[in-house]
């Protein structure tokens, strides 16, 4: 273990302090304030909206609708459907296209007096005929663009069906909302024509891009704070419309504007993990030799967007196979569009993939980790490529031990602890390491600290930590004389966060840019009287000193040596980026839950008694956050698998249940015990410190360990989340 | 140390500009004043219609933050958690849900923790208000503060300044007796990234160190 390897936070003072400012909390001089009032039908348009009464009400500073709204330059530009574009044009014109769309914009010089006047706004509508529900447009799905999401096929189509045990069931999960507890907010102005914003985005260079488009004006005039987020778990991905909403006001007035979403508008106006139909066909030998799977997808996208994400893929190459077929579509729906969840794709999925090898396992009469081992994968069948490192076995092996494994019963309810019927599941996830082009600035200054500076940000994992950690190592100073400077446009370009490709990306650039640092410093050290005609290579640097490796008594502290130079500071500012080495490699992290669970039979509750989450993520950088978002991601499954589902009332496209009273999450009485173990081991591939990726691979699984679980304790398999007690309940479970 | 503020931070009034004149134009309950153009003027020059919709608009308030004493003039419908936040601008003590429903505003009035959005300012006359910022003293941190960090129990910190008011008020009710205990006890607060393990830890240790919070 190194020295830095279970740090704390170092954002954590701030954090427990309420000092770390969060986008909407920026002390800004003249601020108002500003709502968005949205529209009561789900498709159609505007045909008047009053907005006179707002207007007049006190302290309104201004009501900006499509009738009275400047167009920002980028309006003029045809809209590109493909992949998560340019985002909703609002108050373009008079069209609706999802319920609770942002008709109004009202700006006020108090909270108070904006929330009033939101009030008197009153539209009227021609309506239309909407779609909200996908069980109702399954045939029309549409094959999206890109590569990934392109039909599949390895060996024979369908291949499954001529197996000796077939199995072919249907999964379904609801649209599931972000939800992070910070609501979206901004705070929007503008220096002439340069607008600035502090804003809840996970990409700063990506939000700098995107309101750039908008407003026809380069990326680089586009200021964007983000140094904080409470969280967003894939919310903060896209530009949304109550950010340009504020950007446009802002101009309007020529103050700057304030603008925190409701938490209803929620669950509504940023995005969800979407509605998505799954139907698996696999197929076996009696012994156990999985040799046919079929995954297929159908998922909800709004009329305006096309969003995808890779739902089917780890199908293509989780299992050895030989005759695997994947088909993803997408079907348009009158809402707002979906935007990647914590797990994006692979969540989804893996509920389909591992409840129906844990379906098939038990059809074959076989431990479901039994059945895993005799079908593992010894490398990427999709890319028919070796692994760079897969210790998913191990995984295996850790979550059995400490789940009590051994106590499961391959019989569903056959296991009891007094009223309690007691069940084991497990779910395999995983995901890919990825490793973004990534710019750090490190600098050493004359009081011996060290500076790290990267456009990133950290919207809850520990980016700050991790990056503290690994300057800590490479240059020996302490770590609390590390400063990271991060989150805000300016600094030396970072990755948007997401992917779980942070410290992949950020963590490498900080290891080869601190490494280029320290040369740079033993090359002034040359210089120095002190180790005149000493060969750099026999310079070291450490505890904030320069030596002579084979005269230790030589040595220069690194503040003289600024000092002496009379230079404040010594910088480095250097890009990183993955190696050609890389390429020949299938970089992919693992994670297997368990899950405990009790099951009550006469009254449906269910229990998360035990959760052991495991994972083979590389070098583990940080014990502490590391096991952090660990914890966090088999929580995240908890709501998937056990509670979360945005119920839409399809005779008007809206949003029944938009509060956290209605939507329930997981809270702390959900969450009775909880382990976390890491395999550990370097991946000799992926970069530097041979980390994968954590913050996906956390949640992937977690949701079928749990209707594993559940079925191991019932004999009832839900094919369709949240498992509430409702289905529990139903017959046929009343006497498993 | 006591401070007088009227209706919003005066700082940010004064910089913003924004003008309670429009006030009198608009307001129906005034419209004889604008029936006279001369008063009008008058009015607008001597910043009358901001005193008289001061006194139509607002309610008066004393009330102690972190121990300093505030005397205030407010709108009746604001929140004690707006009032914190947009006004004191104490930060510290989050907006989650406006609804009572996550959290994230839990701050401490008269020793017992409340939601601060579910409350109303001008029901705090003379309260005694503890928020986030009112726990540490200067480097110096709260023991759950301080378990906090150790424990690490939090990822995002949003709904941290929440669970650590909760926390601590959950000792002092005595409902810290277990982790069951405390994990019921505790399930007002949300914490979206998951940290109720560590949440849990945190308290425990807290608990059981037994010093005076």
């Amino acid at each position: 273990m190194s020295k830095t390897s279970n740090i704390n936070r170092v954002d954590g003072f701030a954090k427990v302090t309420g000092s770390a400012t969060y986008s909407a909390e920026y002390k800004t001089p003249g601020i108002t304030y500003a709502c968005l009032v949205g529209s009561t039908i789900a498709k159609g348009t505007i045909k008047s909206i009053d907005t006179k009464k707002a207007e007049w009400a006190p302290g309104v500073l201004a009501v900006i609708t499509h009738l009275n709204v400047d167009k920002p330059a980028g309006y003029e530009q045809p809209k590109k459907r493909e992949n998560l574009g340019q985002p909703l044009q609002i108050f373009k014109d008079n069209t609706v296209r999802y319920y609770d769309q942002p008709i109004a914009l009202v700006i006020a010089d108090t909270f108070e007096r904006m929330q009033y006047a939101a009030s008197l706004i009153k539209a009227e509508y021609l309506k239309e005929e909407h779609s909200t529900e996908l069980e109702k447009v399954k045939d029309k799905g549409k094959l999206p663009g890109g590569e990934r999401a392109k039909d599949y096929n390895r060996g024979i189509l369908d291949g499954y069906k001529n197996a000796e045990v077939v199995l072919e069931e249907e999964y379904t999960i609801p649209t599931e909302v972000h939800n992070p507890m910070e609501l979206a907010n901004i705070i929007a102005k503008w220096d002439g024509n340069k607008p600035i914003l502090y804003t809840k985005s996970q990409g700063v260079e990506g939000t700098r891009k995107s309101v750039g488009n908008v407003f026809g004006i380069p990326a680089e005039d586009v200021e964007v704070h983000s140094e904080y987020l409470g969280g967003a778990f894939g919310m903060g991905l896209h530009t949304w419309p109550y950010e340009i909403a504020a950007l446009i006001g802002s101009k309007k007035i020529g103050k700057p504007v304030k603008l925190v979403l409701h938490r209803e508008q929620m669950f509504t106006n940023v995005g969800f993990r979407p509605y998505t139909i799954q139907k698996m066909g696999l197929g076996a030998t009696k012994d156990g030799k999985l040799t046919g799977l079929t995954h297929e997808a159908l998922a909800m996208t709004s009329n305006y967007e096309d969003f995808t994400e890779a739902t089917v893929n780890m199908s293509r190459f989780m299992y050895d196979c030989a005759n695997v077929s994947t088909k993803y579509r997408i079907a348009e729906l009158d809402t707002c569009t979906p935007i990647w969840m914590r797990g994006p794709g692979e969540a989804t999925g893996s509920f389909a993939l591992e409840s129906a090898i844990d379906e098939l396992a038990h059809k074959l009469d076989l431990d479901p980790i039994e059945f895993r081992k005799r079908n593992h994968a010894e490398k990427d069948l999709e890319q028919n490529k070796p692994w760079s490192s897969k210790y998913l076995l191990e995984c295996y092996e850790g979550g059995m031990e400490r789940i009590g494994w051994k106590n499961r019963k391959n019989k569903p309810g056959s296991v009891r602890e007094g009223e309690w019927l007691v069940g084991y599941g497990m779910g395999t996830g995983t995901f890919g390491s990825f490793r973004n082009p990534t710019t750090v600035k490190a600098k050493f200054l004359a009081n011996g600290s060290l500076v790290l500076q990267c456009s990133v940000n950290d919207m809850g994992p520990g980016t700050a930590t991790m990056m503290t950690a690994i300057g800590a190592e490479i240059t020996g100073i302490p770590t609390e004389n590390v400063i990271i400077e991060m989150g805000r446009s300016g600094l030396p370009k970072g990755p948007t966060q997401g992917g779980s490709a942070t410290t992949s990306s950020v963590g490498s650039a900080v290891h080869d840019t601190c490494n280029l640092l320290v040369s740079k410093t033993l090359g002034l050290a040359t210089e120095n009287e002190t180790f005149k005609n000493i060969p750099i290579t026999d310079l070291s640097f450490a505890n904030g000193a320069i030596s002579s490796k084979k005269d230790t008594k030589k040595s220069v502290s690194l503040v003289s040596l600024l000092n002496n130079n009379k230079l404040e500071e010594l910088s480095v500012e250097n890009e990183s980026k993955g190696s050609e080495e890389a390429k020949k490699y299938s970089i992919y992290s693992f994670s297997v839950h368990f899950v405990k669970v009790l099951v009550n039979p006469n009254l449906g509750k269910i229990r998360i008694a035990h959760v052991v989450s495991c994972a083979d993520i590389g070098t583990v950088i940080n014990q502490k956050t590391s096991a952090g978002q660990m914890y966090g991601g088999a929580v995240g499954g908890i709501g998937m698998g056990l509670m979360e589902s945005l119920e839409i009332d399809h005779r008007f496209g809206r949003a029944i249940n938009n509060n956290f009273a209605d939507y329930h999450v997981p809270v702390n009485a959900d969450i009775e015990k909880q382990e976390v173990f890491f395999v550990n081991k370097k991946d000799p591939i992926s970069n530097p410190m041979g980390t994968k990726g954590l913050g996906e691979t956390a949640l992937v699984g977690m949701a079928p360990a749990i209707a594993n679980a559940v079925f191991n304790a019932t004999g009832k398999r839900v094919r369709d989340l949240p498992i509430t007690l409702d289905k529990i309940l139903e017959p046929s479970v009343a006497k498993a | 140390m006591a401070a007088k503020r009227t209706i919003r931070n005066k700082a940010i009034e004064e910089e913003s500009g924004s003008s309670r004149r429009d006030f009198i134009k608009k307001s129906g309950l005034l419209t004889a004043l604008a029936l006279a153009p001369p008063s009008l003027v008058m009015a607008s020059e001597n910043k009358w219609d901001e005193k008289i919709a001061e006194y139509l608009e607002t309610v008066p308030l004393s009330l102690e933050v972190n121990g300093v004493k505030h005397t205030l003039n407010i709108e009746p419908r604001t929140t004690l958690l707006d009032l914190l936040r947009e006004q004191l601008l104490l930060t510290g003590t989050k907006k989650g849900c406006d609804h009572g429903q996550c959290g994230a505003c839990t701050v401490h009035v008269n020793g017992t923790r409340i939601l601060s959005c579910l409350s109303l300012a001008s029901m705090q006359q003379n309260a005694q208000v503890t928020t986030i910022e009112g726990l540490s003293q200067g480097k110096k941190l709260h023991p759950m503060q301080e378990a906090f960090i150790k424990n690490d129990g939090f990822q995002c910190g949003y709904c941290t300044p929440g669970q650590i008011m909760s926390g601590i008020a959950c000792i002092k009710e005595g409902h810290a007796n277990s982790r069951e205990e405390i994990r019921e006890y505790m399930s007002g607060n949300i914490c979206r990234c998951g940290a109720y393990h560590n949440i849990v830890d945190a308290i425990t240790e807290v608990k059981e160190g037994g010093k005076a919070l």
